[in-house]
């Protein structure tokens, strides 16, 4: 238990702008799990990243396993016995799950660069039925959920047989079922001796899986210690550096009674059946469900990214016809979506363009000049406003942490100025300390009185926030619940009130994926 | 494996025809006949043996250079280079076999590793400098057709082109028929030969081996790939590299079709060869293309402008008439990612 399987000390590492890391350490024994945590921009994914050899260390060492090593590129890491699973997904949409699994690693026959299909495929699904997935292993990537992507990720990374496997929010996108899955093959590997690396921003995660705790702050160390004896108000105290911090669930005000948004009997194929729903004006609506109740398909659908097949959206009383996200936007509808990398956001570009893409007009002077005194001080405003940490507005937002990124999102939609804003996951990957900022931005503009859907996978967050919640299962609505009346439980029941003819339309669905 | 909840489950995956990629083989291959019956019926002369036969050898040359453009494309890449690469390795043949005298074989090889080498130096500058291709190989284009200018007029004085006069042999790689030994009846040139060979060559390389693996991979997420601990330059560089060698063998090839290395020609290869691409299916994304894909695209470019040219459709209009055709294959193609 304590023999000490790898030491990061005095770890420098900047950023042109950005001191990411700052003499920053790390330890970690075989057979623990250590979770490290700290807010979003703490430096916790360069901190890996080094030891995965993704980034190259400015100054510091690398002890492993006794000796001092240098870990050039992932390939050494992966030969010194060093997996990661990375925050972002990183999987090859055109591969299969098996080619993807092992990518680097084909198994050969006869002539050395002859791939073997059928061992590849026979390996794959050895290692999907040891963490009892069924996948079926010549399913390409690009027709999986995120969530299962995820599962792919961590299936590849224990492929590895590392000694040192890091994860880098694994459960941002898993449901309750998946992440049981993940704990009870984390404690395994951790029986074996290997040493885990857990970050997450789901801080009661962390009392049941990690038995250490290393914080940080501002690309420093703060300190470690004893999962199981550290109170929570502690940790975060750690993590912001200040003690104050509200966590008592605000009162939902009663929402006014006007409609703002109907939808009538919305369907397309089997993800979205018969959904209807009505939010009112300043009304926060929560959308509960386990993932792939078929949420977000409603969201998307609501907003002109899918087609539906049949159902009417009517607009503060009118019929709207939604074709294109463009006629939602021109409605008031705003959408912030949960796969932020690839719908959200334009990374290539700076803070500042992002904040004002889906308003340009806005900032449109006389000649169809873009303003840029106005656009800055937009930009400036919800910089300041978000607390997004960036150097500065001109830095491109694929630089910025995960949960700064997200913020970015929010801050585009909030200047687009639009009644009604549907967000999808909007804490995933965020800190308790942007968490309750976002929050309390949600409130804020319910009282101004936008109209708010939130779609959240987290209960006690759909609990504290929402005036109203309905509840999605296999693509219906299986129930609604005002927020005096619901509880965890509640919503659970209803979440998992499976038909029970769907469940076997789910089980014939899923051969017929095999025959891909 | 008992219990529902403990499985993710594949999101729905039915996928319509429309949208496999068997369909979009099917497709390309569909309007190949649509185009093959079209022409039957509006000329006599277009179904007979000898201008099938004219087809088949229209098709070779751009055909190998498409396959090895290919590969390129599926990594997201870009290579302009091929058509001038092509000229340079037919100029590098014809001088080591009529000048310095080298047997036949070892001018093909000199010819092969001339393409290869081109292409490897796309390769360096694309993965390590991290010039983007489309400059790369522009810049590679330019080199590739000054050099096949500057050699002759090294050697001889003046910029001309180089005859294979003293060795009749060379003509007959492309031009004799094998097949016409065994079956008289079917004089197909061994140019077809040799472009069904190397689509083969390219097919397994693409799909049973991990060159053609870490292709789809590069082209699909070049970062995951990274991360996986692929060393993503050096497989680049060999991309190029094999791209440079399929040009180098359509340089020989064009050589002996002419019997001469023609140092002006090449240049415009590179679109046609791209065109074929393209139409057949490949993604300019990159991440996913097929060899039967890109051999029908090649196809459908030669029956065009031979089914144009009988029906005396001016050369003018047969470029706007496959410009068409280019940017249709694309809007399906992007039609059918969009049904998804
Ligand atoms: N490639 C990069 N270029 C420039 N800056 C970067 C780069 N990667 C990270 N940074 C910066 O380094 C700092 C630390 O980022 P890092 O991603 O390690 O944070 P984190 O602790 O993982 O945050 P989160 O919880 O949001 O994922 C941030 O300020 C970020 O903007
Ligand atoms: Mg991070």
């Amino acid at each position: 238990m304590s023999d000490i399987l790898l030491v990061m000390e005095e770890i420098d590492k900047s950023f042109p702008g950005v001191r990411a890391l700052d003499q920053a350490r790390f330890e970690l024994r075989a057979g623990e799990v250590h979770a490290l945590i700290g807010e979003n921009g703490a430096g916790k994914s360069t901190l890996m990243k080094i030891l995965a050899g993704v980034y190259s260390k400015d100054g510091g060492r690398i002890i492993y396993q006794g000796k001092e090593v240098e870990i050039p590129s992932p390939r050494a890491a992966q030969d010194l016995g060093i997996s990661m699973i990375h925050q972002e997904l990183n999987l090859m949409p055109h591969l299969t799950l098996a080619q993807n699994v092992f990518v680097g690693r084909e198994p050969r026959q006869g002539l050395r660069f002859v791939l073997d299909e059928k061992q590849l495929n026979a390996q794959t699904q050895a290692l999907f039925e040891s963490m009892r997935l069924r996948l079926n292993p010549r399913t390409k990537v690009a027709d999986l959920t995120v969530a299962t992507q995820q599962m792919v990720e961590i299936a590849k990374a224990l492929s590895f047989n590392s000694q040192v496997l890091i994860m880098d929010e694994p459960t941002a996108a898993l449901t309750e079922a998946e992440i049981e899955e993940l704990f009870r093959i984390i404690r395994e590997l951790r029986d074996k001796g290997v040493g885990i690396v857990y970050i997450s921003h789901r801080l009661e995660e962390l009392k049941q899986i990690s038995d250490r705790i290393t914080v940080m702050r501002d690309g420093r160390y703060v300190g470690t210690e004893d999962a199981a004896t550290i109170p929570i108000e502690r940790i975060i105290s750690m993590m912001v550096g200040r003690t104050i911090y509200e966590s008592a669930p605000e009162v939902p005000e009663e929402a006014s009674a006007t409609i703002v948004l109907e939808a009538r009997h919305l369907n397309r194929g089997h993800v979205i059946k018969d959904v209807s729903f009505q939010l009112k004006k300043g009304e926060i609506l929560g959308f509960a469900g386990l993932m792939g109740a078929g949420r977000t398909e409603v969201a998307r659908a609501v907003f002109g990214a899918d087609p539906l097949d049949s159902g009417e959206i009517y607009v503060h009383g009118k019929k709207a016809n939604i074709k294109h996200p463009r006629d939602a936007v021109r409605h008031g509808i705003g959408y912030l979506s949960e796969d932020r990398k690839r719908y959200g956001l334009a990374l290539g570009m700076d803070v500042e363009a992002n904040i004002v893409l889906a308003s340009f007009q806005k900032f449109l002077g006389k000649l169809g000049v873009v303003n840029k005194g106005k656009t800055h001080e937009t930009g400036e405003h919800y910089v300041e406003a978000l607390s997004i940490k960036t150097p500065s507005l001109q830095q491109r937002v694929k630089n910025l942490s995960g949960g700064n990124q997200q913020k970015v999102v929010i801050g585009k939609w909030l200047t687009a100025d639009t009644d009604v804003l549907i967000f999808d996951e909007p804490t995933r990957g965020i800190d308790v300390g942007a968490k309750s900022e976002i929050y309390h931005l949600l409130n804020q503009l319910a009282q101004q009185g936008k109209s708010i859907i939130m779609i959240s996978s987290e209960l006690p967050e759909i609990l504290r926030m929402s005036h109203r919640i309905v509840v999605m299962c296999e693509g219906r609505i299986t129930g609604e619940l005002s927020a005096a009346e619901a509880t965890q439980e509640r919503i659970m029941t209803y979440a998992t009130q499976r038909r029970v003819l769907m469940a076997e339309n789910g089980a014939s669905e899923h051969s017929g994926a095999q025959e891909v | 494996m008992t219990t529902t909840e403990n499985t993710a489950t594949t999101a729905p995956a039915k996928r319509s025809l429309f949208r496999s990629e068997a369909a979009q083989k099917l497709l390309a291959f569909g309007a190949l006949i649509v185009i093959f019956i079209f022409f039957s019926l509006a000329s006599p002369y277009f179904l007979t043996k000898d201008n099938v036969i004219g087809i088949l050898l229209a098709t070779a040359v751009n055909g190998v250079l498409a396959l090895g453009v290919t590969f390129v494309i599926i990594t997201a890449g870009i290579d302009l280079s091929v058509g001038t690469v092509m000229t340079l390795a037919a100029m590098t043949t014809a001088v080591s076999i009529t000048v310095w005298g080298l047997p036949i074989p070892l001018g093909i090889l000199v010819g092969l590793l001339t393409g290869m080498l081109a292409g490897a130096i796309n390769g360096v500058v694309i993965a390590r400098m991290k010039i983007p291709p489309f400059v790369a190989t522009l810049g590679m284009m330019m080199i590739a057709r000054g050099l096949a200018l500057v050699i002759p007029a090294a050697i001889f004085g003046s910029v001309r082109p180089v005859y294979f006069n003293d060795h009749p042999i060379f003509g007959q790689i492309m031009m004799g028929s094998l097949v016409g030994k065994l079956l008289p009846s079917l004089p197909i040139p061994n140019a077809v030969l040799i472009l069904f060979g190397a689509a083969l060559v390219a097919a397994f390389l693409l799909a049973k081996t991990v060159f053609g693996r870490y292709t789809v991979a590069m082209g699909s997420n070049e970062e995951a790939t990274r991360l996986s601990g692929i060393n993503v330059a050096n497989w680049k560089t060999l991309v190029y590299a094999v791209g440079g060698l399929f040009s180098g063998l359509a340089g020989v090839m064009i050589a002996s079709r002419l019997s001469s290395a023609q140092p002006g020609l090449g240049a415009g290869y590179e679109l046609d060869a791209i065109a074929a691409v393209v139409i057949g299916g490949t993604s300019l994304s990159g991440g996913e293309g097929t060899i039967l894909g890109t051999l029908i695209g090649a196809f459908i470019i030669s029956t065009l402008t031979n089914g144009l040219r009988i029906l005396g459709v001016p050369q003018e209009w047969q470029f706007v008439i496959t410009g068409v055709i280019v940017i249709l294959a694309v809007y399906l193609d992007i039609l059918r990612r969009r049904a998804r």
